[in-house]
């Protein structure tokens, strides 16, 4: 609704932060089904207050800062993950209508600078904490989330070079016919790889892989600045899942629903992915990590630029 | 790559499979007939109490929950109280194992939950049963004589004739 931008300044970001705090219900009960249990079931119909009470529980949690913390910077590392990953969802078109920023025409580049700059909430946070495990994470993260940005970008390039625009409003009118997943499913493929290790998801989530580090850079966090990190990462996920939609889904293309429905469905539907991938697959080593990213999927999205290109001007050609 | 994929599958599938997970409060767990549980004190077939306020569970017991008093009655040891803490209670039967009259046994019932610690504290009357418990026909004082000069094995009151052992033979 572009000409009621204040109300969706303000609707937006609070819908995704409820929807962030609900995906924690939705990931431990999807976790239950497929493994075989039930998931947190008492509260609420069928659970669904779960996530209020954790919610109510860690806002009365002592928020506590260590003595041996950079308190400053303690203090600001949660808020900035926080604000990158709502900032970014300002460029996210959910319906030809609506997107805070409306048709922002550098869009995909916005976001991904908003990404990078997310990079610094953990690093800071690591850095901050003062304490091995929690440097260690973030040095782990600042390694795996700037390396994995290379190929985000570069995979995202064959759909820029289609669409032939950063906005994420053209890219989604260029689906019309077919769904960029088709043409670029090797793009889309590193996209969501690349996507999982941003959001520092499983499998790749060794910035805090819990039987090594701890929590990894959390580790000295608590309270509501653990809450912080722990709703930014969710939202994190629906931005990627959303990203995702928009870029090789079609975004809020479809029949007969209405856009914003379909827009829905797409990333409730990547997002359940994002969460099967949690339940069935383990954590790789951090050099097997490394090597994933700089060995296999460096060339490939190399390739993915290339042949793109090519196919594209021998289409202007002939 | 391809084990990726199947393990996802796999993994999915196991959506539509049974839950491991028994729904306690609505769905009660089966529990074996020799489950330790809540402590009780039997009674013998006629009714009298079994304990003989030997102390040999209040002995074995490894965290000092069981406390009781002996008192004599015609002859004839009583426990005057007989007092377990359930809230120390760790149910490793030894107890069960330790007593000579069977009047000691666990049970399969373990929902004695109290909101107060002192409410765990079980007293006699408490403690104390109408049944015999797992060993319907016992009785301590029926088998548990000795012999000595001008009485033999069973042969006193209230004694049952000794079980001869080379009839028990196949």
């Amino acid at each position: 609704m572009s000409h009621l931008p204040l109300l969706a300044i303000f609707l937006i970001p609070a819908i995704i932060l409820a929807l962030a705090t609900l995906l924690t219900w939705v990931e431990r009960r999807l976790l239950g089904l497929w493994q075989d249990r039930h998931g947190p079931n008492r509260v609420g119909p069928g659970g669904l207050f779960q996530a209020v009470a954790d919610g109510i529980k860690i806002l009365f949690k002592q928020d506590w800062i260590p003595p041996f913390a950079d308190k400053t910077v303690f203090v600001l590392a949660p808020s900035i993950g926080m604000m990158t990953v709502l900032l970014s969802f300002a460029a996210i078109p959910f319906t030809p209508l609506s997107g805070i920023a409306g048709t922002l025409n550098i869009g995909l580049l916005f976001i991904l600078g908003m990404m990078g700059l997310g990079v610094y909430a953990v690093v800071l946070a690591g850095w901050a904490s003062n304490s091995k495990y929690a440097l260690l994470g973030g040095m782990r993260a600042a390694a795996q989330m700037i390396s994995y940005e290379v190929f985000m970008g570069l995979s995202l390039l064959g759909v820029v070079m289609i669409a032939g625009s950063f906005n994420l409003h053209d890219i989604v009118t260029a689906q019309t016919h077919c769904w960029f997943i088709l043409p670029q499913c090797l793009g889309f493929f590193i996209f969501l790889l690349a996507g999982i290790a941003e959001t520092h998801r499983l499998p790749f989530d060794l910035p805090e892989g819990e039987n090594e580090l701890g929590a990894g850079f959390h580790t000295e966090y608590s309270g509501m600045k653990f809450g912080m990190f722990f709703i930014a990462e969710y939202a994190g996920i629906i931005l990627i899942s959303s990203l995702v939609t928009t870029l090789y889904l079609g975004g809020w293309l479809g029949p007969v629903l209405p856009a914003v429905v379909w827009f829905v469905l797409k990333t409730s539907g990547v997002v359940i992915f994002f969460i099967l991938l949690r339940a069935a697959l383990p954590r790789p080593r951090y050099d097997q990590l490394m090597a994933l990213g700089w060995k296999i999927l460096l060339p490939l999205s190399l390739l993915n630029v290339t042949a793109t290109g090519t196919v594209l001007m021998l289409r202007a050609a002939g | 790559m391809l084990n990726t994929v199947r393990t996802l599958f796999l993994t999915f599938l196991h959506a539509f499979q049974a839950r491991a997970t028994v729904q306690y409060p609505e769905e009660q767990p089966y529990l074996p007939s020799r489950y330790r549980g809540r402590i009780i004190l039997s009674r013998d077939p006629d009714g009298m109490e079994r304990c003989v306020a030997c102390n040999l569970c209040a002995v074995a017991c490894p965290v000092d929950c069981i406390s009781l008093q002996k008192t004599e009655e015609n002859g004839r040891w009583y426990p005057e109280f007989f007092r377990i803490n359930f809230s120390r209670c760790i149910f490793c039967g030894f107890c069960e194992e330790a007593c000579p009259t069977y009047a000691i046994q666990l049970t399969p019932d373990f929902e004695m939950s109290e909101y107060a610690r002192p409410n765990l504290v079980y007293e006699k009357e408490d403690l104390l049963i109408n049944g015999t418990g797992k060993y319907p026909d016992y009785s301590f004082y029926h088998v548990a004589g000795i012999s000595i000069p001008g009485k033999d094995r069973g042969k006193a009151e209230r004694e049952r004739p000794p079980v001869d052992l080379h009839t028990l033979l196949p």
